[in-house]
């Protein structure tokens, strides 16, 4: 039978074969995948850098060296109002940009999509008016959510990540549901149905499996904008209180200082902006990896 | 006593817009016996509801009337165990084996699933590799994924998965349909090779009529849900009843002059 799968030595060249196209695979990745990457890792390297060494000890006051522009010898990226150093600030700042972030991601996507797969795999009458209801759900502005759990429960890194939760769970949710119900319809599906497994197994070991190239995007496009929503939530003073540095208070609290000394708000806000990019950008070139067609014909 | 015996059974698919006549049933008042150990073809036009009616008899879809007995006893009034028994016997080789595979499953897994979940243990590979000798393959797809494999490979395997439970009775939907012409008759011999090496019961879909007439000793007309014409084969197409009958074989005699056309 001529269609039979190679055995013995054609195996081996086989092997060497893939081998092969597998380095020239990890050539062929996008540019996209290397920036934001490597911008994704600067910023958790800091962040996690920050707890173990900072130029400065958190909240350290240089009173005799107050404003000090950037590149003043001691102060790389010179110091605020208060005296305390940019860079320190920075890295604390984004200590709590991740830790919001992951935290806020991470159960928004679980809850999210479990939401989600739940809604795909219900009963077909119930289908639409719950997909509406998730639908209104993405209608809220997350803003308006944060200001009313803060109205609520006072400001703080918990009201802000509640926020971005609720926010964000629809978002899965409804980003998850239309998938799932493709592959749903999957001839595999039915096989499984056919010898007798059951909804839930069905969910998790074909469906989950199968739009986790999807998942693993939207996780890295959420993050992104989790960090934003963190910066934004405390620019307006919802989210995290002093003295726990934030990038977004500390562009609030240097905005009057805007022509005195602009750059107290330029380096915030670039870094606000290189992470934000970073993690778009991961999620842009992991689109373009997992790609299940694209993944088909370069290992083919 | 047939193996399979369908009386007055009557399907709709969810959300059909149901008449007071036949419309929106996509199957009306279908009465087929399939014997034991026979070879049954269903043939019609796209449509005609062929794929619908062998989903009902494997059990994959519920009928809303009439009665689909296997084996003697009632198929919907079964549960617990003879459920399962019902399962496992009455396997279905799939039309498009890209899709019947799970792309993100290894195919030791797939190959694995029905033991596991029908017989509720996992077999190993000496047990897998048996499997996948009689379908003319080696062990060495076992660790692959389907994107790695061409389709007559991947159709093997859905039809070594199928035959890993030992079915009583193989449904086939269009088994070939999605293959490349070339390896459309090894697979089409290897199924015929297989039923009588196990002794299968095989009822299969098909719009190839020579593929039937080949392959299948009874054969079901069908046309717009219903079944129009049934018998022995070479009586059905020796002598056809039914104007729609003649039509569909003049148009595989067309075909299959086309084909010679272009070949020769």
């Amino acid at each position: 039978m001529p269609e039979t799968a190679p055995r013995g030595s054609a195996t081996n060249a086989a092997a060497e074969v893939r081998r092969d196209s597998r380095w020239r695979r990890l050539r062929r990745l996008p540019i996209t995948l290397y920036l934001g990457g490597l911008l994704v890792f600067l910023f958790v390297f800091v962040a996690l850098l920050s707890f173990v060494w900072t130029p400065y000890p958190p909240n350290h006051l240089n009173l005799r060296n107050r404003l000090a522009g950037p590149g003043t010898p001691g102060f790389l990226l010179g110091t605020d109002r208060a005296g305390r150093d940019v860079v320190t600030e920075l890295m604390l700042g984004a200590r709590n940009s991740l830790y919001v972030s992951v935290v806020s991601t991470v159960v928004a996507m679980v809850l999210g999509s479990a939401i989600g797969l739940a809604i795909a795999g219900s009963h077909r009458v119930a289908q639409g008016p719950l997909t509406r209801l998730v639908d209104a759900g993405l209608a809220l502005p997350g803003i308006l959510i944060a200001l009313v759990l803060a109205a609520k429960l006072g400001a703080g890194n918990t009201t802000a990540t509640l926020a971005i939760i609720a926010w964000q769970v629809p978002v899965a949710a409804r980003v998850t549901i239309g998938p799932a119900r493709q592959v749903l319809a999957l001839d595999f599906v039915e096989a499984a149905y056919g010898y007798g497994r059951r909804k839930p197994y069905v969910m998790v070991r074909h469906v989950l499996p199968n739009i986790s190239p999807l998942l693993i995007v939207l996780g890295s496009v959420m993050f992104a904008a989790a960090i934003l929503i963190e910066a934004a939530l405390a620019f307006l003073g919802v989210g995290v209180q002093p003295p726990t540095s934030s990038w977004g208070r500390f562009l609030n609290e240097t905005q009057s200082l805007l022509e005195a000394a602009p750059y107290l708000m330029f380096f915030p806000g670039l870094a606000i902006v290189l992470t934000a990019l970073g993690f778009n950008l991961l999620g842009d070139g992991l689109r373009t990896v997992l790609d299940p067609q694209q993944a088909r014909s370069g290992l083919a | 006593m047939a193996l399979v015996e369908v009386e007055n059974m009557w399907f709709h698919y969810p959300r059909a817009r149901l008449g007071a006549g036949v419309e929106g049933w996509t199957l009306q008042d279908i009465s087929v016996q399939v014997q034991a150990q026979s070879t049954l073809g269903i043939v019609g036009e796209s449509g005609s509801g062929k794929s619908t009616l062998i989903r009902v008899m494997c059990g994959l879809l519920r009928h809303q009337r009439g009665v689909v007995r296997f084996d003697g006893r009632d198929i919907a009034g079964l549960s617990g165990r003879d459920a399962v028994d019902r399962r496992q016997r009455n396997q279905m080789v799939f039309q498009n084996p890209r899709r019947s595979l799970d792309p993100r499953m290894t195919i030791r897994r797939s190959l694995s699933e029905p033991v596991r979940a029908l017989l509720d243990r996992s077999p190993d590979d000496t047990e897998m590799t048996g499997w996948l000798e009689r379908v003319g393959l080696g062990p060495d797809v076992l660790p692959r994924f389907p994107h790695q494999l061409s389709g007559g490979q991947l159709q093997r395997i859905g039809i070594a998965r199928s035959l890993s439970v030992n079915p009583t009775i193989l449904y086939a939907d269009e088994p070939v349909s999605a293959l490349d012409v070339s390896v459309q008759a090894q697979v089409l011999n290897l199924l015929m090779d297989l039923r009588e090496q196990l002794g299968l019961t095989l009822v299969m879909v098909s719009h190839d009529l020579g593929v039937v007439s080949r392959m299948c000793a009874e054969i079901v007309v069908m046309r717009h849900g219903a079944v129009i014409e049934s018998g022995p084969t070479e009586v059905v197409l020796g002598a056809p009843a039914t104007d729609y009958t003649r039509a569909l074989l003049h148009a595989a005699r067309a075909a299959s002059l086309e084909r010679e056309g272009a070949e020769g």
